[in-house]
């Protein structure tokens, strides 16, 4: 659901009933409070670092916490090369050291159990219950297993995600070392939107250069419950460059569109049992949906989040920013680097408010690169603005600003497909930096 | 030559209206932090990773690259298409922006 329409805007009002509509014409009573104002921040992720650590800077006398239930946050981004064996989950690791003392962050490690708006409380697995002025929510994706025969979370043992990194990324990674020269991995890639658009493709590619060195008769199926994918010119001939046929996509339309998985014999069926795919690693990427959190504080309509796509404030729920892959943003993929930028826009938003200022506008970016070999690199780029609607801000959209972007060029020699796989690596280190460092 | 130092005044210019009638704690919040602070994703503002250090980097020349990708004149593998999506106002508040901090 990336348009938002009027119909389904009314429809959020009636959820959130009278605190649903929100305006930034409202006076908040709150302002005057802006120099000891706390502000929860809830997630630890790409958003929720991000906004964490940006909050204090950008306001240095407010108080923050941080709640995220682990200590060690690993990073979707770069687990396909932990999947495909060139990293190790170490590489992944981030901590929150760094926010609590370089950046004066409180980070209390914990579980969030509700969100009271009305009263505007957070209450924690731990018993705490705490007060803010502002919350700003980054819950993530859950999983949805509601449009699958034969599948439940549950079997995400033997059947794994592996689309939060973390110990399902272990779990694919024994099973491809496991598997014997000549099977077949099979993975289920969800429909449009699901976070990290490229990743599938990522995960294709560096699972191919694994089965190369290691088990050169194997095969890999993409099983796409989609027509077209992201970057896939560019993936298309990658993949053949380097792997001639060892990659099969088929999309929904001949056959990979997954309606039914055999968990006991790692066979996912379509076309109402017309194709069956043995598979003898069998990857399961779910529909995905807001994290729980904000599911149960209804803060989703439908599946997803919708917000002020300038300040990222929810339109359900007046002082409380939803950011990252659980928002609704417009043009902009779910990302890590989106979450980033959104996490940046929503502590300017909040820190703006809190002093009673009007929110302001200004470009956010998203880049993202994928790896074909460790040597061979791909990347996306977006600039995206707040671009108004017929009804200001309720309707208004993050939009790509025309002309900007795009993906690299097709016809570019190994050298810049070589230099953008330093890049990668250089991204990752930067990124991660700015969110936990 | 010229242009450029018209564009190191502009940023100057810019930088004085920032700092002007805002408190400390919010100066950092108007739109020059607001369109800055995401080129730190990738140039990190503490040495780390392998792209360019923008820290105190001389203004007058962040505009003119910025404008060298977006025209292209200067070859890059992202930047050009990055560029693409900046004004040249963007520019001289990312120049100024990235000479104020420490």
């Amino acid at each position: 659901m990336t348009h938002f329409t009027r119909r389904r805007f009314l429809k959020a009002a009636g959820i959130g009933g009278a605190s649903a509509v929100v305006g930034f014409g409202a006076a908040s009573s709150v302002a005057k409070a802006s120099k000891n104002a706390h502000v929860i921040v809830i997630g630890g992720g790409s958003g929720g670092a991000t906004a964490a650590k940006y909050l204090k800077r950008f306001s240095p006398d407010l108080n923050v916490t941080l709640i995220e239930p682990h200590a060690t946050y690993h990073t979707c981004y770069g687990s396909n090369w932990v999947v495909g064996g060139h990293a190790q989950m170490d590489d992944i690791a981030q901590t929150y050291d760094a926010l609590q003392s370089r950046h004066g962050v409180k980070v209390v490690q914990d579980t969030v159990t509700g969100i009271d708006p009305d009263a505007r409380t957070v209450k924690t697995a731990g018993g705490e219950t705490m007060k803010y002025d502002r919350l700003v929510v980054s819950p993530g994706i859950d999983f949805r297993y509601d449009n699958i025969e034969g599948i439940t979370e549950a079997d995400s043992e033997s059947v794994p995600h592996a689309w939060k990194a973390g110990e399902q990324t272990m779990i694919l990674r024994r099973q491809l070392e496991a598997m014997p020269d000549g099977g077949v991995f099979v993975m289920v890639v969800p429909g449009n939107p699901f976070r990290c658009p490229p990743g599938p493709y990522e995960r294709a590619a560096m699972v191919a250069h694994y089965f190369q060195k290691e088990k050169p008769k194997s095969k890999i199926i993409i099983l796409d419950n989609k027509e077209n994918f992201s970057k896939q010119g560019l993936f298309m001939s990658g993949w053949k460059e380097h792997y001639g046929d060892m990659i099969e996509w088929v999309p929904s339309s001949r056959g990979g569109m997954v309606e039914e998985v055999d968990v006991a014999n790692l066979t996912a069926i379509s076309d109402a049992g017309f194709n069956e795919f043995k598979a003898d690693v069998l990857n399961y990427v779910p529909a995905q949906q807001a994290g729980k959190v904000a599911q149960d504080a209804g803060l989703a309509v439908g599946h997803w989040c919708p917000v002020n796509q300038m300040t990222f404030e929810s339109r359900v729920h007046r002082g409380i920013y939803v950011i990252g892959d659980a928002s609704i943003a417009g043009a902009m993929p779910k990302s890590g680097h989106s979450a980033n930028g959104q996490g940046k826009v929503a502590a300017a938003a909040v820190v703006r408010d809190l002093a009673g200022l009007e929110p302001k506008s200004a470009p956010t970016a998203n880049t993202c690169y994928s790896l074909i070999t460790p040597d061979h690199a791909i990347s996306v780029a977006g600039i995206y603005v707040f671009e108004p609607g017929e009804r200001e801000w309720e309707d208004g959209q993050m939009v790509l600003v025309p002309g900007s972007g795009g993906v690299s060029p097709a016809d570019a020699p190994a050298t810049t497909r070589q230099l953008e796989s330093i890049y990668t690596k250089g991204w990752y280190d930067g990124i991660t930096a700015d969110i936990w460092g | 030559m010229m242009k450029a130092v018209n564009l190191f005044l502009a940023a100057i210019a810019v930088s004085v209206t920032a700092l002007a009638g805002v408190s400390q704690a919010v100066a950092d919040v108007e739109r020059a932090a607001m369109v800055t602070t995401h080129c730190f994703a990738c140039h990190s503002i503490d040495g780390t990773g392998n792209m360019p250090n923008l820290v105190g980097y001389p203004p007058d020349i962040l505009v003119m690259q910025m404008r060298m990708f977006k025209d292209g004149s200067r070859p890059a593998t992202i930047m050009n298409r990055i560029a693409l999506g900046y004004t040249d106002e963007d520019f001289v508040q990312m120049g100024e922006y990235f000479g104020t901090i420490k």
